[in-house]
């Protein structure tokens, strides 16, 4: 008779210990009381489902550190999310991973208060259009921080925070995502010092048609380091961010009262920043109550840097900008479309080293991708609104 | 003296185990076996319902993998259902739901052979509705409850006869209000008035479920039968036309996350069956968070155009990062997908 390999015995001693992690964290999840601390022990552990946090207050979750306990999900059968926050109150996650989800890693809706500190939400495959789409997903939520994060390869948006209000974004880590950052029809946000590279696009600010909340506004976006963003677009086709340009660095679609200021910028071959309207995405706007124009942006003292190269050619706007501007793509641009209901347009003063080019698609909408036909201006002087802005400064924590 | 000392020590344990579990938690609301409820006489496996526990079924069904389901509800001695307006229930407190999932050896032959699976108890506690899953055991005399949820091996023959094998998964305490939940609050979805209002066989006769209900005094004030909504059976073409029974599929497979209220309203898509607006019903809408739920599609509904459509791809969809719903399925529902595809292809653009 052969002996039992002893392998097997171990997978299955294994597959016992994980399971049983499993179902005792989703345990305390469920029985846990105000006060508690939930630890996430030490190790890569299996999980197969989604673990959910639901109607709970005052609730801390927490790692031994982001590499040290990790939740892997390769082997997900159920469930959208890694792990799904919902209709709580005051929760911080912290010092933990969440590896491989088939959806989105970690989820949070209809939270107030909620704090991810070194949490990291990553696929480990590399960008793929198979990953799931939100890294760290706060949406609809009150009082959001996310600081010491890391995202890494979200087909979607590594950190993203959806109709929400009263943001921080800080000291965070976004790259190989298709969006390392977006801020998505959500009120007061601060996003500083921020590491966004090798990402299809840097920071998004985005407001979009169709959604429950439906305006934004009051965005600072600030004193990030914001580079190299030139990642192809592996968003599955269909989502609004496949039309981000490989090659941005900050892109505001159809957001007013936004503010980009101290921000390094640098090569990022495409957009250095791009403001523009939801007329570009080409898509029919069908929600009587959506503004699809930018107004209220302001842009200044931010550097920014690029090395001569072609913008990407994946796209008819970054063929447009190759022919008309070859190697040297400016690093503002803007589609033209303000907002005619609002006195206040794009401000932009006081950039190191940038060039600016309007799009001017109403006039050139018929014949824009034409670099022929199309009169584009570069005349930054329409856009210096004399405003004296105050320099921020910030310190690492 | 020694053994006594031992049996102190082990109770001490216990309490303070219990203390640490049950302390201000839910479980105060659930009992651990479902046979201590005594919702059922004889053997618990035939579900004889005692007096007081009505049994009663819904026009429209949500897919749970071919799971068939009995439900039975139970009201607090002297107290009714409150009729509203919008054709939902008001419920007294400590009414319960009963709604037990099985598995016939053969989907073809639904009363033989038949695999209890688990109970789910749906209890208004003066904390609000509670989810509470019970799975039963394999000798099939009673269920435990299983606050964290179980994965079970289920196997059966479908319609067609061929064998299907899947893990049926039991949801958690939690995931029951991922379904059961408007404005944050959780609530039943089955006992509505246009799901209910339709015959039953019960012991002693067929009758209207609403008609039997207002007999029996269970409900205050319903007005007249003949003013009451009813949603069709999606599964019996006599009883609606084409749009009528997908909508009815998709009221109750969807709507309870795709509302304005309930966590699908994030993607601005609502399927309530009393939604009339295109868009929001996804007609030409583009997705806003399906991530590579859109399967390379660029709108949710294209008409005369299943096979473009977002809906029909995560229907058809068991891979958990697209399918929709996101809960309580492993299969593929053909029998819906075919019925939701042929509304999208007879839709005008």
């Amino acid at each position: 008779m052969e002996k039992p390999k002893p392998i097997f015995a171990l997978l299955l001693l294994l597959n016992v210990l994980f399971a049983s992690i499993e179902k005792d964290l989703q345990t305390q999840f469920i029985l846990a009381a105000p006060g508690d601390t939930i630890t996430v022990p030490e190790g890569i552990h299996p999980i197969l489902g989604t673990l959910s946090i639901e109607g709970k207050h005052d609730l801390v979750i927490r790692g031994a550190g982001m590499d040290k306990s990790i939740l892997n999900y390769a082997n997900q059968d159920e469930g959208a999310q890694g792990i799904s926050i919902t209709n709580s109150q005051n929760i911080t996650l912290e010092n933990f991973t969440v590896q491989d989800s088939k959806g989105d890693a970690i989820k949070a809706q209809y939270v107030e208060n909620i704090i991810f500190r070194y949490v990291k939400a990553e696929w480990t495959g590399g960008p793929k259009a198979t990953n799931g789409a939100y890294g760290l997903y706060p949406v609809q939520c009150e009082n959001v921080l996310i600081e010491h994060s890391v995202s890494i390869g979200a087909s979607d948006a590594g950190l993203y925070v959806g109709q929400s209000n009263n943001i921080v974004v800080r000291y965070n880590t976004a790259y190989d995502n298709v969006a390392g950052i977006e801020i998505e029809n959500s009120n007061n946000a601060k996003v500083y010092e921020n590491h966004a590279y090798n990402n299809t696009g840097g920071i998004l600010v985005f407001d979009l048609p169709d959604l429950v909340q439906k305006k934004g506004g009051n965005v600072h976006v600030f004193s990030n380091l914001i580079e190299h963003n030139n990642l192809f677009n592996f968003a599955p086709p269909g989502n609004i961010v496949g039309k981000v340009l490989p090659g941005t660095g900050i892109l505001i679609l159809a957001c007013s009262d936004v503010h980009i200021y101290q921000n390094t910028i640098r090569n990022n071959k495409s957009v250095g920043t791009g403001v523009v309207s939801y007329f570009m995405t080409e898509e029919a706007i069908k929600d009587s109550l959506y503004n699809p124009y930018t107004a209220d942006v302001h842009i200044y003292n931010n550097e920014f840097e690029r090395w001569p190269g072609f913008p990407t050619l994946d796209y008819d706007v970054g063929k447009l900008l190759a022919v008309k501007y070859g190697r040297n793509t400016p690093d503002i641009i803007y589609d033209g479309m303000q907002d005619p209901e609002n006195t206040h347009g794009l401000c932009i003063q006081d950039n190191e080293d940038a060039r600016f080019t309007d799009l001017d698609i109403e006039n050139n909408f018929e014949e824009w991708y034409s670099p022929f036909l199309s009169n584009f201006s570069e005349d930054m002087s329409p856009h210096d609104c004399g405003m004296k802005h105050r320099m921020v400064s910030t310190t690492k924590q | 003296m020694n053994s006594i000392l031992r049996n102190a020590w082990r109770v001490a344990f216990l309490l303070f185990i219990s203390t640490f579990l049950f302390g201000g938690n839910p479980l105060k609301y659930a009992k651990p076996k479902l046979s201590d409820y005594g919702f059922f006489k004889g053997r618990m496996e035939d579900h004889r319902p005692v007096n007081g526990v009505i049994p009663y079924d819904v026009s429209a069904q949500l897919f749970s993998d071919y799971a068939l389901k009995s439900r039975f509800i139970v009201l607090p001695k002297g107290h009714q259902l409150t009729y509203k307006d919008d054709g939902s229930f008001g419920f007294p407190l400590e009414s319960i739901l009963i709604k037990t999932f099985n598995y016939p050896a053969d989907l073809r032959k639904p009363k033989e052979n038949i695999r209890l699976m688990e109970t789910r108890l749906l209890i208004h506690t003066p904390e609000g509705w509670m989810g509470f899953p019970y799975v039963w055991n394999a000798e099939q005399t009673d269920a435990f409850l299983e606050i964290a949820g179980e994965r079970l091996d289920a196997s059966f023959v479908n319609f067609s006869g061929e064998p299907e094998n899947l893990i049926y998964s039991v949801p958690n305490f939690n995931q029951c209000k991922g379904c059961h939940v408007n404005q944050n609050k959780m609530v039943p979805i089955g006992p509505k008035v246009r799901l209910l209002n339709h015959d039953f066989d019960y012991e002693n006769g067929t009758m209207n479920q609403l008609k039997k209900w207002s007999e029996l005094d269970m409900i205050e004030e319903l007005p007249p039968l003949t003013e009451l909504p009813h949603t069709p059976d999606y599964d019996d073409p006599n009883d609606g036309s084409v749009a009528e029974r997908a909508r009815a599929w998709i009221d109750i497979n969807c709507a309870h996350c795709h509302r304005l209220g309930a966590p699908g309203e994030t993607s601005g898509l609502f399927l309530n069956i009393e939604e009339t607006n295109s868009t929001k019903l996804g007609v030409l809408k583009p997705p806003i968070a399906a991530g590579r739920g859109s399967g390379d599609l660029s709108h949710t509904i294209v008409p005369g155009h299943p096979d473009e459509s977002i809906m029909v791809y995560r229907m058809e969809s068991t891979d958990p990062g697209i399918m929709m719903p996101e809960l309580g399925r492993k299969l593929v529902h053909k029998e819906g997908v075919d019925l939701v595809k042929q509304w999208i292809k007879e839709m005008r653009p």
